[in-house]
């Protein structure tokens, strides 16, 4: 009776329209259910069996991935309630811990933001630890530090939106270093040495700090400027990263393993 | 933070927190992190089994529980933007055992004129469905799990709001910027904050166009590469995740160390009385040499050397004269410095190559010997100026106007 209505419900049409493969009970199917589905096809269909031992990846690169889709789901839901405003930004923190019910989105962002950039640093040992990043897959290796200094960037953008003093003084330590830098920071080494008649080329009002953070002091400018590298522009850079990623993966050979 | 009394007068367990305070110094802390590193590489086939994994795994626990019996420790340790450091330490350790236990097998292996282990199953295949789409499900189940475990019982911080006029008493970077904040103590903003970052990411970037040893390739391995395992070790863990810990727990107003079971004291004052090595040149070592010669150049004392900015558009031939001056005048304080910093990166690759990086000297060419020597030494002027600082108070190699290093 059961086999039976597992059966209809299994190979039904619709189930057929949106899988287009039924039972995988064959190797074949299990070909086509890997290849015919946009999500699953990230993989190939077979992979190295030493490769795919948790003693030798420890899951870290997926697990890092599976934490950036965490991140964005979440995420996507605190902007439903959030404003990157200087009035906005933090009575709305305040709103997200105490009238939501069952809220728990503002910790599982930050709590899986942190476990993100543990997980990606691990990842990189692992790979370096494996010698993975050797020929055919240095440039892959690129891509993934890339994608760690991203993965960095994306915390520190994220840090700055709760507008409390953890946020603002955090980014201020960090935003002080941008100031620093060699002739296009104000007080770095040689920015006095760029001026006009006696006019300065580079100070605090258009400096790399002033460009970093939209001001010569952190306000709602820095805040609207995070905001949108955290929501729109580091997020899109590294879904593109990620997906040179994994398919450079693919084209260099699949997982490593020794030859 | 006002409740620093101690709670525990146990004496067994004071001494312990005497003894660990000491311990987490960064003079004694960074040293024995070095050292551990080189023993532990050295002896890896006696240290990187399951007991001594488990013993210094149970040993971090016990430690940190015990610690939070203290009510500074558990100050520190406790806020939530610090857990994930503890749960960092606790995965570098692991990881670090299971990359290094599989290199130690296959090592061992290797001796047995054996392939590596993973070799074993290397020509076989798996089928993605449903074989690896279950360990990945699996994985994606636990880690939810942890992470809604996490999020249920610690709840995400939120302080005071902004306030751009308190400034708070340590300020501190978000953590995995700590590393690099650590730095500050030893180098200028412009080199902790932004030449040396960048460098670590291009170095990191080049790993692989520098290293063309094709052994160890898809597999577990230590002596088949050792150079290059103990240098990114050196680097990830004493340089990176060290930092991180000390800048972490143990920095705290106006930066100053405090033992883990210190009270974080805003007064607290340090004297710094850190010079320069044109100080140790030209008040100390000229003076006396000056007294044995009699030649009384040796005792003008250290020169002055004033900021001056050459007007460059339009030129201004005076302004540039000066500068032109300044600059021989601090050529000429600096000298010492200047040469010991010149030789160290321009002698250092020779003086590698011709002792512990012999064989890179002679396989690479000159483009990658000359990045890697480069790469080497930069990651090693971190330790040289630490060790430097402590035992000469030492401030800067060469401290101009325009730039100190």
């Amino acid at each position: 009776m059961l086999g039976k209505l597992k059966n209809s419900v299994m190979d039904s049409q619709v189930k057929k329209s949106i899988f287009r493969v039924g039972i995988p009970n064959t190797d074949r199917k299990r070909v086509l259910i890997v290849l015919g589905n946009v999500f699953l096809h990230l993989h190939p269909t077979k992979v190295r069996t030493s490769g795919v031992k948790l003693r030798y990846t420890w899951c870290a690169g997926g697990l890092s991935f599976f934490l950036f889709l965490v991140l964005t789901l979440t995420g996507v839901l605190l902007m439903f309630y959030y404003r990157p405003t200087v009035e906005g930004a933090y009575v709305d923190m305040l709103d997200i811990r105490s009238q939501v019910p069952f809220g728990i989105m503002r910790e599982l962002h930050r709590w899986s933001a942190h476990a993100m950039v543990i997980m990606v640093m691990i990842h990189m040992f692992r790979v370096f630890m494996t010698g993975s990043y050797k020929p055919p897959r240095e440039f892959n290796w690129v891509i993934g530090v890339i994608l760690l200094v991203l993965t960095f960037l994306l915390s520190f953008t994220g840090y700055l939106l709760p507008w409390d003093q953890l946020a603002i003084w955090a980014i201020t330590v960090g935003s002080n270093m941008a100031k620093a830098h060699p002739f296009v920071g104000a007080a770095g080494p040689f920015a006095d040495f760029l001026q006009i008649g006696g006019v300065p080329l580079v100070h605090p009002g258009d400096d790399a700090r002033f460009m970093l953070i939209g001001a010569k002091e952190l306000g709602g400018t820095t805040l609207l400027r995070f905001y949108v590298l955290h929501c729109v522009a580091i997020p899109l850079g590294a879904a593109v990263l990620m997906a040179i990623h994994f398919w450079r993966i693919r084209k260099d050979g699949g997982i490593s393993g020794p030859l | 933070m006002t409740e620093h009394a101690v709670v525990h007068a146990n004496p067994a367990f004071e001494a312990f927190k005497a003894i660990a305070n000491m311990l987490a110094d960064p003079r004694a802390s960074f040293l024995g992190a070095v050292g551990g590193l080189i023993l532990m590489l050295r002896f890896r086939r006696y240290v990187f089994n399951w007991y001594v994994g488990a013993f210094v795994l149970i040993v971090e626990a016990v430690v940190i529980l015990a610690g939070m019996m203290d009510p500074n420790f558990k100050l520190i340790i406790g806020k939530p933007d610090n857990v994930p450091i503890t749960i960092m330490l606790f995965l570098s350790t692991i990881t670090l055992w299971l990359a290094m236990t599989q290199a130690v097998n296959n090592e061992r292996r290797a001796e047995q004129k054996l392939p590596p282990e993973e070799k074993e199953t290397s020509n076989q295949k798996t089928w993605v469905w449903p074989d690896l789409l279950y360990i990945e499900f699996i994985a994606l189940i636990l880690c939810t799990v942890a992470l809604i475990l996490w999020a249920v019982y610690l709840r995400a911080p939120l302080e005071e709001p902004a306030n751009p006029s308190a400034t708070p008493n340590p300020s501190k970077a978000p953590w995995y910027f700590l590393g690099l904040q650590e730095m500050l103590v030893y180098y200028d903003p412009w080199y902790a904050g932004v030449v040396l970052p960048l460098i670590i990411i291009m170095g990191l970037m080049a790993i692989p166009y520098i290293d063309t040893n094709p052994k160890g390739n898809g597999y577990y391995s230590f002596a088949e590469r050792k150079f290059s395992v103990s240098m990114f070790l050196f680097g990830y863990l004493a340089l990176w995740v060290f930092m991180i810990i000390t800048g972490t727990f143990l920095r705290g107003p106006g930066w100053n160390f405090f033992g883990p079971f210190e009270y974080w004291d805003p007064h607290k004052v340090v004297a710094l009385n850190n010079v320069n090595v044109s100080d140790y040149v030209w008040v100390v070592l000229f003076p006396k040499l000056g007294d044995l010669t009699g030649i009384a150049w040796f005792k003008q004392g250290l020169p002055p050397v004033q900021n001056v900015v050459p007007a460059l558009i339009p030129p201004d031939m005076a302004s540039i004269r000066a500068f032109g001056h300044e600059l021989f005048m601090a050529w000429k304080r600096e000298f010492a410095g200047i040469i010991f910093i010149g030789l160290y990166f321009l002698a250092g690759p020779w003086v590698m190559g011709k002792t512990f990086l012999k064989s890179y000297f002679k396989s690479l060419d000159f483009g990658r010997y000359s990045l890697l020597a480069f790469l080497v030494l930069t990651m090693g002027t971190l330790p040289l100026k630490m060790v430097c600082r402590w035992l000469f108070d030492l401030k800067y190699f060469i401290d101009t106007p325009w730039i100190k290093f």
